[in-house]
């Protein structure tokens, strides 16, 4: 992989009429990354992923995937792309392995002679062999679920984009779908998993990006994401001008006061123990002092203003 | 392009696989023994059909079962097989799983094109076999009258009825174009397939509407049954050619608009 960023996007939009569903984000997927792209129900995931993969036309802005401009040089970055999009579609009246045969022959790139072989491993690889010669119809939503993914894995991926592959998964599915992905990551594969379920993205994923009514409101690794959600610092003092002055003179110019009340983002460094002393020194009268712990849930609700499921 | 093929024949396969399309077959193939039953009643009561007299020849039930559906059962069965092409995998979800293996828009539409055609000569094939092996085995395969009033022997009359065929698949291939683009419109199999019985239908009233005398050389349901000409001694091959002329303006049309529309468009579905 000569690009080390599998995804990038600038300015990416996309204007339904007068609604915008996606508004000039800028993705950044690092190659190697389990990215989990995280945001409520219609808040532009998936019409990202449509673009993406060129299925929507972009209204304004530019994205690359491999290396590759989109939508103009798709038929050289999807080659290299296995989807899962908005859940599995395929034949109901056709078995699994005829669906799956189906797909590998529009593949251009995938050699007829090995496709049984690619088809058996695929369906081992989910699950599903038993139930291969099952139609497409009977099959449970989570066995279709699976055998979307086992389409994706028919051939080799440098890239899987996988929108919101454990819908509809009882909580064994999901553990599997969970394992699959970071086995998939161990052998290099770059994962972009959409989700609107939080536990699942910290579970799963290694960079997050969080999309709010068609924006990208955050991006960053999950460690990074954590330590912003983490560290919060709350200092209750009949000072509060006296105390913002000390904090700003260390490094902490975000604090805001209300009331008796100085919160902040608490940093790394200074330790919490040298902020109280050197509150106390000069001259605040502490009351109370505290660094709050939130919870990336409590992170994202700031972020979005709207509550995420948990499950 | 030996893979292109294998869309190709999987996309056949799709075709085939479902029970609409089969029973549709059956449909397509009771007509002709409709008229081996017809023929023989008549012939048994003496006189037998008008145009033969003395039928010996059973190649004319295949022409005659052509006849009666090549203007309503013929391009139906065309009108429901483009519903399936792009609006019905659209409806499934399973164009944007095709889009992405990837398949180009344009090839994956010249696949759809290609089996839809496919699809048409299947369709008179099993009209012209099922009449051809009914008729022979009920009347013989004897000498036959032309319109002109002269006779032909049998192998004369089965390249001339194998003519007819391939002139009925041009004019229903014109059909399919429409099809093509409706089914680029939608997302709706169904919408597509009246759409199209839509169109054939008004060709078929303003063919009877004397006003509209005009437009008849632009109608695929007047030209489609010029193929009787065939029939004349020496063939009469003016009618014929300007048919497949109109045919293929019809199919270059809405070709283009079909790919105009698909190459273009946001798959939403």
């Amino acid at each position: 992989m000569t690009d080390p960023l599998a995804v990038r996007s600038t300015g990416l939009t996309k204007r339904f009429g007068s609604r915008t569903a996606v508004d000039g984000i800028d993705l950044v997927v690092p190659a190697g990354a389990v990215y989990g792209f995280l945001g409520p129900n219609g808040s532009g995931k998936t019409t990202t992923i449509r673009m993406l993969l060129g299925l929507v036309k972009p209204t304004a802005g530019a994205a690359q995937v491999l290396g590759h401009e989109v939508p103009g040089e798709l038929q050289l970055a999807l080659p290299r792309v296995g989807a899962l999009i908005e859940g599995p579609a395929m034949h109901g009246h056709l078995s699994g392995r005829a669906n799956l045969a189906r797909l590998d022959a529009a593949d251009r790139t995938a050699d007829p002679r090995t496709r049984g072989r690619r088809m058996g491993e695929a369906l081992e690889r989910v699950g599903l062999t038993a139930a291969a010669s099952k139609k497409f119809k009977n099959y449970s939503l989570g066995m279709k679920q699976r055998l979307g993914i086992a389409a994706a894995l028919m051939q080799p991926h440098d890239l899987l984009v996988l929108d919101e592959p454990t819908n509809g998964l009882d909580p064994q599915g999901t553990r599997e779908v969970r394992h699959l992905v970071s086995s998939l990551a161990q052998d290099g594969t770059t994962v972009l998993v959409s989700s609107h379920l939080l536990s699942e993205v910290e579970q799963m994923c290694s960079h997050v990006g969080v999309m709010s009514r068609g924006r990208l409101i955050a991006q960053d690794t999950l460690s990074g994401l954590k330590q912003q959600a983490t560290a919060r610092l709350r200092v209750e003092t009949p000072d509060p001008e006296l105390a913002l002055g000390v904090l700003t003179s260390l490094g902490l110019g975000d604090a805001t006061s209300e009331g008796p009340i100085v919160t902040g983002p608490m940093p790394a460094d200074p330790a919490p123990e040298r902020l109280v002393a050197a509150l106390v020194e000069a001259g605040v009268r502490v009351r109370g002092f505290a660094v709050e712990g939130q919870g990336l849930e409590d992170l994202f609700v700031q972020l979005t203003g709207e509550g995420f499921d948990v499950a | 392009m030996w893979r292109d093929l294998g869309l190709l024949r999987s996309e056949l396969g799709l075709m085939l696989s479902r029970w609409r399309n089969r029973l549709g077959l059956g449909v397509l193939a009771l007509v002709p023994l409709m008229v081996t039953i017809g023929m023989y009643q008549s012939s048994r009561a003496g006189g037998g059909p008008d145009i033969v007299g003395g039928l010996t020849n059973g190649l004319v039930v295949p022409l005659t079962a052509l006849f009666a559906e090549a203007v309503l059962f013929l391009p139906l069965a065309v009108a429901m097989l483009s519903g399936d092409a792009i609006a019905g995998e659209a409806n499934q979800g399973t164009l944007r799983y095709l889009l992405t293996v990837p398949v180009a828009r344009t090839r994956l539409l010249v696949v759809k094109y290609l089996s839809l055609m496919i699809g048409a000569v299947m369709g008179v094939g099993i009209v012209l076999l099922v009449g051809g092996i009914l008729g022979v085995a009920v009347f013989g395969a004897g000498e036959t009258a032309t319109l002109s009033g002269s006779r032909i022997g049998f192998w004369d009359s089965l390249g001339r009825l194998l003519l007819a065929g391939a002139y009925v698949s041009v004019i229903l291939w014109a059909i399919a174009a429409i099809g093509l683009f409706f089914s680029t419109l939608v997302d709706q199999p169904v919408a597509v397939s009246i759409g199209v019985m839509v169109v054939v239908a008004l060709m078929g009233i303003a063919q009877a509407v004397p006003e509209l005398e005009w437009l008849r050389p632009w109608l695929l349901t007047t030209r489609v049954q010029s193929f009787v000409d065939l029939m004349r001694d020496p063939i009469y091959w003016t009618q014929m050619r300007n048919g497949v002329l109109v045919a293929l303006g019809w199919m270059a049309v809405f070709l283009a608009a079909a790919w105009a529309r698909f190459t273009s468009r946001d798959i939403t579905s």
